[in-house]
């Protein structure tokens, strides 16, 4: 080791080399690369379906990007104690239903949405108390309440669509600000919140913490059982925020809603460098992986690719995301 | 004709984002030699032995194996070639068994090509018998504690045929016991032609074993001395540079005679009914063989495994303990024996590491971390502890072994607790910083501080220790004060003979 001094601490270095540092690290990160990716991936589309850049496009994609992006950041959490959540898609389901329901009754639109809300949380909750104080597998359980959930929606709706949705919330999935699509204004909005709660305070340390060592964190006096738990919770809170948008973009709450979403919000949390075994991984990188599914899809839909071959090449790269990912990995160590 | 050495390094040089981790360094070894690499936490041994056995490529400098040049395509490569080593962290699979781990990657198979269990078990108990060690082949090594699993590498290391063995920090788990048995081991592989390079921080063991030590400073050679020749201090002023003279902790201040903790026979994993207490300002080392229980009993005290009887009294009053958490409430911090595993979030920065325990300290409003004591705190100690870092927020995985056990000791001082509780805590540091820890440890039992010390170097507990007390086969057997103890008494009391 020929460092001068032993113990530099970052902030006593001159201006220069910081920046040069910052630059440097910048360049190193995970994220640029996969930014760069996404750039690379837009132009072949725009090269190839020139229609991809038009306005109107980009403001419908943004959206749609949206809706999976909050989804994938719930789950994004849960995937950073290494746990998994697939019952998203119908936890987006079932909240919808059940805060359309509440409108279509003649409730409050407010209370129909924190009732939504508390729908969410609740279904996470049980999956979150099931993985930690029963300690069934995170896989298990979340399968299992998949079906449940989606279950559930068709008992309570016989499969009818819940109609009369109140207008005021239409604005929610539909409206827009200075030309942006709200969808894409609450995501950003949610996807600070989450940064700063997973970077700056005591909860998100101790869940990337878990992810690292789930042992040494408990041996450190934190309640382990505890945030395991809790990032069920608010990963159902994240689906039932999609699930309540997606009932304001098309007025009704159907029963199918976020049927299968479960796979792009994970190749999203994937795509952007979170880790399954948990402990690594950053919002914006899951934000860039979501807008790269985004993009990918809208892109086959504009190259007029089949149905069928949409399925077959969305599943493809996923897993090329995560050959490139282990690759990475293992020409570092 | 033959090459003088069997291996040799020449003007190696290697970069790390930030360090320079080695710099035009030569070394070299003949058949039947035992080397030691000698230096201080952070010098770059172990990297040195990464890139002999291909986990890195040297950014300049080149290999000599058998007088020919050779460029190590990875690990594999290394291993074909008969270069095998035992690293400094533990690389078995835990959820493996024993026997399994042996021969991983060469698994014994029947003639339909299936693994075959009869073939392992019985080649795993042949290897355990031959080198004295008494472990199960069948049972797994997640049950087994830091010491068993190091027999474990050891003997998977021997497996196979070696002509070149390296062995980093191999003793530092492991009592004198287990120690002989290695060395005895390690002689009859020198007779028959191995070469040896041998790392370890315990200088006497290394003037024991050793023909020649290479002794690195900085990243740079600076001393190759053959063993027969070499002193002790000698060679830690060619590792420090300068002369350390305090070797031997000072107390300025008997133990109170308030009793801070009384545990009342608590049972539970392998623990049967121990009771003992310990007073304000008092330093309690735990010895006894390996498996006799100091460690379970620390993990029951501190509410990490549950204890199915018994009671903690803390001034007087009854300290109900379930998880670890009620432990840090009550101001009592543990450092685990094993850091890898137990002590530290690898891919975590040192300062997140540090602060790991005193979340509530750090905590404000909604919950946020205060920045600017977190970073005060982590300066603190990186400073307090010389722990060799570029910045406080290096991954901790990229520290060397020794210095990141220095972390391990920051992130209980951190709790700035009542009592601490302190397994191994000295496992893997340098001849210095270890006198460094001892006098920390020293001082903050003059400040009333309680501390208790689990060592399996018994020099370790002699050095600081006002009691001893002995446990074997889960019970505590002894209770010496320092005055009465010396090593025949600890020993007889460790092997149940009282
Ligand atoms: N992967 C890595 N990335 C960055 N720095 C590294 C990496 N590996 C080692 N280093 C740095 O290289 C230096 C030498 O480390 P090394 O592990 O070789 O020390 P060592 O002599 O084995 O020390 P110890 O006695 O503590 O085990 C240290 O400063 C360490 O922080
Ligand atoms: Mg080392």
């Amino acid at each position: 080791m020929i460092t001068e001094k032993v113990h530099t601490s970052t902030d006593k270095q001159p201006f220069s080399t910081r920046t040069k540092r910052f630059i440097q690290r910048t360049l190193r990160m995970r994220e640029s690369a996969i930014f760069l990716a996404l750039l690379g991936i837009m132009l072949v589309i725009t090269i190839v379906a020139p229609q991809f850049a038009t306005s109107g496009n980009i403001y419908r994609v943004s959206r749609q990007i949206s809706f999976v992006a909050i989804a994938a950041l719930g789950v994004f959490t849960v995937i950073l104690t290494g746990g998994i959540d697939l019952s998203l898609g119908s936890i987006i389901g079932i909240s919808g239903v059940i805060s359309g329901l509440c409108m279509a009754s003649g409730m409050h639109y407010l209370l129909a949405i924190v009732i939504g809300l508390i729908t969410g949380c609740a279904v996470g909750t049980i999956n979150g108390l099931l993985v930690s104080y029963v300690g069934i597998t995170p896989f298990i359980v979340t399968l299992g309440m998949l079906s449940v959930a989606r279950g559930s929606i068709w008992i309570i709706t016989k499969g009818w669509p819940v109609e009369n949705i109140d207008d005021r919330i239409l604005a929610l999935g539909q409206g827009d600000a200075f030309g942006i699509p709200l969808p894409v204004i609450i995501m950003v909005i949610v996807s600070i919140i989450v940064h700063f709660f997973l970077r700056s305070t005591v909860f998100g340390r101790r869940v990337y913490a878990i992810g690292g060592n789930e042992e040494a964190t408990r041996l450190s006096g934190i309640d382990v059982k505890k945030i395991k738990c809790l990032v069920y919770t608010i990963s159902g809170l994240m689906a039932a925020i999609t699930g309540i948008m997606l009932v304001a973009r098309f007025n009704s709450a159907q029963t199918s809603s976020g049927d299968g979403w479960e796979l792009d919000a994970i190749a999203a949390a994937v795509i952007g460098g979170a880790s399954l075994q948990g402990g690594a991984g950053s919002v914006v990188g899951v934000l860039i992986g979501a807008a790269i599914m985004g993009v990918i899809r809208n892109g086959l839909v504009l190259m007029k690719v089949s149905a069928y071959w949409q399925t077959a090449i969305m599943g493809l790269i996923i897993i090329l995301a995560a050959v490139i990912d282990r690759i990475k990995n293992r020409k570092v160590s | 004709m033959m090459a003088e050495f069997l291996i040799e390094m020449r003007q190696i040089s290697k970069q790390f984002p930030g360090v320079r981790a080695l710099r035009d360094v030569d070394f070299s070894i003949k058949k039947g030699e035992i080397v030691c690499l000698l230096g201080e936490n952070g010098a770059g041994k172990s990297t040195l032995m990464k890139i002999l056995t291909g986990v890195y490529k040297q950014d300049c400098g080149s290999i000599y194996y058998e007088g020919e040049e050779i460029h190590l395509t990875g690990p594999r490569d290394a291993y074909e070639r008969g270069i095998n080593i035992i690293f400094q962290e533990f690389n078995l699979c835990s959820n493996l068994s024993a026997m399994e781990n042996l021969f991983l990657g060469n698994e014994n198979r029947t003639k339909e090509g299936f693994f075959s269990f009869t073939q392992t078990r019985k080649k795993a108990k042949e290897l355990f018998e031959k080198l004295h060690i008494d472990i199960e082949p069948d049972i797994k090594v997640s049950q087994l504690n830091v010491a068993r699993q190091q027999m474990v590498e050891i003997a998977k290391a021997l497996a196979y045929d070696t002509k070149v063995l390296i062995m980093d920090e191999p003793t530092s788990a492991l009592t004198s016991k287990e120690i002989t048995t290695l060395f005895s081991i390690m002689r009859t592989l020198k007779e028959r032609g191995v070469a040896i390079i041998f790392i370890s921080h315990k200088l006497e063991e290394v003037l024991e074993v050793t023909d020649r030590i290479v002794v690195l400073r900085d990243g740079e050679n600076c001393g190759n001395v053959i063993t027969s020749d070499a002193t002790k201090n000698q060679l830690v002023s060619l590792m420090v540079g300068r002369e350390i003279h305090n070797f031997f902790t000072k107390r300025t201040q008997a133990p109170s005679d308030e009793i801070l903790l009384e545990v009342k026979g608590i049972c539970g994993n392998k623990i049967k009914k121990a009771s003992f207490n310990i007073k304000k300002g008092e330093i309690v080392g735990f010895a006894g063989l390996v498996g006799s229980g100091r460690s379970a009993l620390a993990r029951l005290i501190i509410g990490a495994e549950k204890k199915s009887e018994g009671t903690i009294l803390m001034d007087g009053k009854e300290l109900i303990i379930r998880h670890p958490k009620d432990a840090i409430a009550a101001g009592i911090a543990y450092l685990p024996e094993d850091r890898k595993n137990m002590g530290l979030v690898l891919p975590m920065t040192v300062r997140e590491n540090t602060t790991m325990c005193i979340h509530r300290k750090l905590q404000r409003l909604f919950g946020l971390i205060s920045n600017k004591d977190e970073y005060d705190i982590t300066d603190h100690y990186i400073d307090e502890l010389k722990i060799k870092v570029f910045s406080r927020e290096q991954i901790v995985e990229t520290l060397s072994g020794g210095n990141q056990q220095k972390i391990v000791i920051a992130k209980a001082l951190a709790v700035t607790p009542r009592l601490l509780i302190l397994c191994e805590p000295t496992r893997g540091i340098d001849v210095g910083a270890k006198a460094e820890v001892h006098n920390i440890i020293a001082t903050l039992a003059d400040q009333d501080i309680s501390i208790i010390v689990v060592s399996s170097e018994l020099q370790e507990i002699f050095n600081l220790a006002d009691r001893i007390l002995v446990m074997h086969e889960g019970a505590i057997t002894a209770d010496i004060p320092i005055g009465e103890a010396n090593q025949e008494v600890v020993m007889k009391a460790a092997i149940g003979a009282v």
